[in-house]
């Protein structure tokens, strides 16, 4: 089905069960253990080995020579894979640095070797019998250090009117340099795979989010047909963008079971994960923004500096800049330096997540200057058209309203414009607000329904739960479609022999796969009305039933013995060309700062979300305080240091990389604004996984900023960096 | 080495490396792959269990050192068919997202409520001499050894503040 013109009133529209706030499908398995990830099919395969990773000790430069005779001694070892032994390897088209280091390495933990053994226990000792020697060469891990270098990238970069000249000129300006570290993505379930060959075809049970990606890198990596390729992922424990590609688990596990002929099983081990696969890159960005003394807004430029691999990408901080603010002259530009860090790559929101981080802040000083609200001076700097091309209108775009909500939910008339007012015992309270901007991204979904003899639906698509809730909107959309109720449904997601779907990634899995299932829906009604020789315009499924005029069957007559199956896929047109589709919200928090350690803690927080059609208020709204959780940790805590002379980030476990715990977060308010959007798909939805998180960080910071009267442009905002100019305690 | 101890009501006898952790135990012997791996190294919660009634991380303890123990893991709680009020307040509260943390925050949760109806006391336990409450700042500071990278935090308590005040 291709999606080119507006949605007009479709079946969807009915919300019976589109919309409401039903409990996840596969609620049960989760809490009782009985959803199997991917180190667990233990079912599906027997007689597994084990394998464990080794990863390499340098940075960059060369091994020189690797000695495995005490490991392949070693009690219970099948093999020991190293790209000496692997064969000719291709690379995946999504990865940047290699999956098997050799001789060249290119960044610290890269994966040397595999270790296979009949045991974890036994697998594990005999990796460290695996002798490595190097030769290391120089390498740039410093971003500060290699800016000047740093070239300059097409991509997102944008001029508008005169920037410079309109800059110079403004009544009131701002020019400031903000900056965000490294971050992981930290999902709780390591990348793990089970790889299990039958003669030249290979399944591999693994824990991805894009499965067709997958599949296709998995086969260029190991120079095979992609159609001898399985993936299975049907159940994924967090990805965040770290699962959005292939990693070495898979590639190991493939390997190392080819060696040692036998299924073989492989998970990252936790302090190998964040310096072995990817993270977000830091930044270091600058912001201008002249505006005239009524606080409008005459120009705006942000500049973003970013380091990766050779031959890797910048980290697209300065995306929301062209289209959040009106302004008549803009500048974009982003700058990328070759580091021989780690591979940066994707992590929710990518691009927005650190550019709002630094854009929310500057819009909070820019206000301060003004003597404005915040929330005043983005509204009245609110556009409907894309600033740059203002033929161009936003599909919807209620960034106002949800400030506007926001402010009156929240009780922001309260917040002392001056900072450093508000005070509860040794408490100095502050509130902060950012806006909330991310793209609606749209990508072609296949998907196959079934309807069987019993009038039950089967929907088979590659999509993938990440935990955002893929088998329950999917469900609720073919319930809603074929009129009938969701546990009539079944949905079976994540296997690469499935159609093709979106899969999960910058937001747009929900509204995407559910509008191909929509597609294969549509076609399966079609079907069935045929079959029956009802007009397809008139007939009607309701309550296990088709009508038309007097005339009704049951589905399950409908189907017959043989049952009936559609497959389609959804392909989007050029309406996300002529409209500009975004995704809007407001985040508030409060802010209390230990007046005398500089101890912050998150007092409240509330976010407004504007996203189109919530086909799940009860999933949707998880992932929204999931992101502003998340948020809190970019605010506050996340950071991976990055030891400038050996080249790796020394952080890399769950215990030095913090995230949010419990007592990190307060009780979260979420507000959806009423909205559908027609421009977006037959479903009118968009996403809000990401949405949640952007402009969280910097609500906090200005929040912060509010208690304690001390900006801080550098993240994550630790007591240390405010201690020494906190007001002097009363 | 041969050991035997009891999982779920059930008695299990095993024999195995003294190196393996109770948790794997549980998931690569036994096929009880409820309790999940997270990290290996006692920072996150995931594989947490009981023990003779008390919460522990089983990737922290290795098996040898249970012969004979009484463990509970999230599948001797309840069953899709048959949930334990807690499991059944995590589905209807949405306290999960991906599921991976899920079982670790069931089996604290549990373990959690009986620590205060024990009058244990925490770190923000004000009065020592007092029965520590149920409140959500109890059970937030009980519950922070159990990450969730989702983010579930703020349903998860309401979760538990649900079944412990049904418990009341
Ligand atoms: S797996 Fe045991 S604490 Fe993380
Ligand atoms: S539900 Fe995913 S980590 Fe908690």
């Amino acid at each position: 089905m291709k999606f080119d013109t507006p949605a007009t009133t479709n079946p969807i529209d009915q919300l019976k069960v589109v919309g409401q706030p039903v409990d996840r499908i596969d609620g049960r398995l989760k809490t009782t253990g009985q959803a199997p990830y991917a180190y667990e099919h233990n079912d599906a395969v027997r007689d597994h080995a084990y394998g464990y990773v080794v990863g390499a000790a340098i940075a960059k430069g060369r091994i020189t020579g690797m000695d495995l005779r005490a490991a392949r001694a070693a009690p219970g070892v099948l093999a020991v894979v190293t790209a000496e032994n692997a064969g000719a390897l291709g690379k995946g088209r999504m990865n940047t640095a290699r999956l098997l280091a050799g001789p060249e390495v290119d960044h610290y933990h890269q994966a040397v070797a595999v270790v296979v053994a009949e045991t974890f226990e036994q697998a594990r000792d005999a990796a460290q019998m695996v002798q490595v020697s190097y030769a290391g060469a120089e390498g740039a891990f410093d971003l500060a250090a290699a800016r000047d270098l740093a070239e300059k990238v097409d991509q997102s970069a944008s001029a508008t009117g005169d920037f410079e000249g309109a800059f110079a000129t403004a009544p009131v300006q701002l020019d400031a340099t903000y900056t965000t570290p490294d971050q992981s993505h930290a999902m709780m379930e390591p990348h793990a795979s089970i790889a299990a060959w039958d003669g030249d075809r290979l399944v591999v049970w693994t824990s991805n989010q894009m499965i067709e990606w997958g599949a296709g890198d998995l086969a260029r990596t190991l120079n095979m047909p992609r159609e001898k390729v399985r993936l299975i992922s049907p159940f994924i424990g967090g990805g965040f963008g770290g699962k959005l590609f292939l990693r070495t688990d898979a590639v190991m596990a493939a390997l190392g079971s080819r060696a040692a002929r036998r299924p073989v099983k492989v998970a990252l081990q936790r302090p190998l994960m964040i310096n072995n696969t990817t993270h977000r890159p830091a930044t270091i960005q600058r912001i201008r923004i002249g505006t005239g003394r009524d606080g409008r807004i005459v120009a705006i430029g942000h500049e973003s500096w970013s380091g990766d691999q050779p031959g890797g990408g910048p980290e697209t901080a300065v995306d929301q800049t062209r289209l959040l603010y009106t302004g008549a002259n803009r500048l974009t530009q982003l700058r990328l330096a070759v580091l021989d860090l780690p591979e940066g790559n994707a992590m929710r929101a990518p691009g927005e997540a650190p550019g709002l981080m630094a854009l929310e802040i500057a819009m909070d000083e820019m206000a301060e200057k003004l003597g404005m609200d915040p929330v005043e001076f983005r509204v009245i700097n609110d556009t409907q058209v894309d600033p740059n091309d203002t033929s161009r209108p936003f599909s919807r775009r209620q960034l106002v309203e949800c400030l506007r909500t926001g402010a009156e939910q929240f009780g922001w008339s309260r917040r002392s414009a001056r900072p450093g007012q508000a005070r509860e015992g040794s408490w100095l309270l502050g509130m902060g607000v950012a806006a909330a901007f991310r793209n609606n991204l749209v990508m072609t979904s296949g998907a196959r329904v079934r309807l069987d003899g019993r009038g039950e639906v089967t929907v088979e698509t590659d999509m993938t739960d990440i935990g955002t809730g893929s088998y329950t909107i999917i469900a609720q959309t073919a319930a809603e479609m074929m009129g009938v109720t969701i546990d009539k449904v079944t949905v079976r997601l994540g296997d690469s022999s499935f159609p093709a779907s979106a899969g999960s990634g910058g937001q747009w899995g929900a509204n995407s796969s559910t509008a191909g299932v929509y597609a294969a829906c549509v076609k399966l009604r079609n079907a069935v009305a045929r079959k029956l020789g009802f007009n397809s315009a008139d007939a009607v499924f309701e309550d296990g039933q088709v009508r038309a005029g007097n005339r009704s069957v049951t589905l399950a007559e409908a189907a017959g013995g043989e049952g009936m199956v559609a497959e389609d896929a959804i392909e989007f047109g050029e309406l996300s060309k002529r409209f500009q589709q975004s995704t809007f919200g407001a985040h508030f928090v409060e802010v209390g700062v230990d007046a005398a350690t500089g101890e912050v803690r998150i007092r409240r927080m509330l976010a407004v979300c504007a996203a189109g059609r919530i086909l799940n208020p009860k999933t949707a709204r998880s992932q929204v305080i999931g992101a502003m959780t998340m948020g809190v940790g970019g605010a506050l805590m996340e950071e991976l240091a990055v030891d400038t002379r050996r080249g790796f980030f020394v952080n890399h476990d769950l215990a030095a990389y913090e995230v949010p715990v419990h007592a990190d977060i307060p009780h979260q308010e979420v507000i959806f604004l009423d909205e559908v959007d027609p421009m977006s798909s037959p479903m009118k939805a968009k996403g809000v996984g990401e949405l949640g998180l952007c402009g969280v960080a910097a609500a906090i910071a200005n929040a912060i900023y509010n208690a304690t009267g001390v900006r801080v442009r550098d993240y994550p905002i630790t007591l240390d960096k405010h201690l020494d100019r906190l007001p002097e305690l009363a | 080495m041969k050991l035997f101890f009891t999982v779920n009501g059930e008695r299990r006898d095993l024999e195995l490396d003294t190196r393996t952790t109770l948790l794997d135990a549980l998931r690569e012997h036994l096929h009880l792959t409820g309790s999940k791996k997270g990290c290996d190294h006692g920072q996150c919660g995931a594989c947490t269990v009981m023990v003779g009634g008390r919460r522990i991380n089983a990737c922290l303890t290795l098996a040898v050192m249970h012969q004979g123990d009484e463990i509970t893991t999230i599948e001797g709680l309840g069953s899709p068919d048959k949930l334990h009020p807690m499991q059944a307040a995590f589905v209807k509260h949405d306290g999960y997202q991906c599921g991976y943390c899920t079982p670790g925050q069931i089996c604290s949760s549990v373990a959690v409520l009986e620590e205060i109806k024990a009058g244990i006391p925490s770190h923000v336990t004000a009065d020592l001499n007092a029965r520590p409450g149920l409140t959500a700042d109890e059970i937030r500071e009980r519950m922070s050894g159990n990450i969730c990278r989702c983010g579930a935090y703020s349903n998860i308590v309401d979760a538990i503040t649900e079944v412990a005040e049904q418990q009341a």
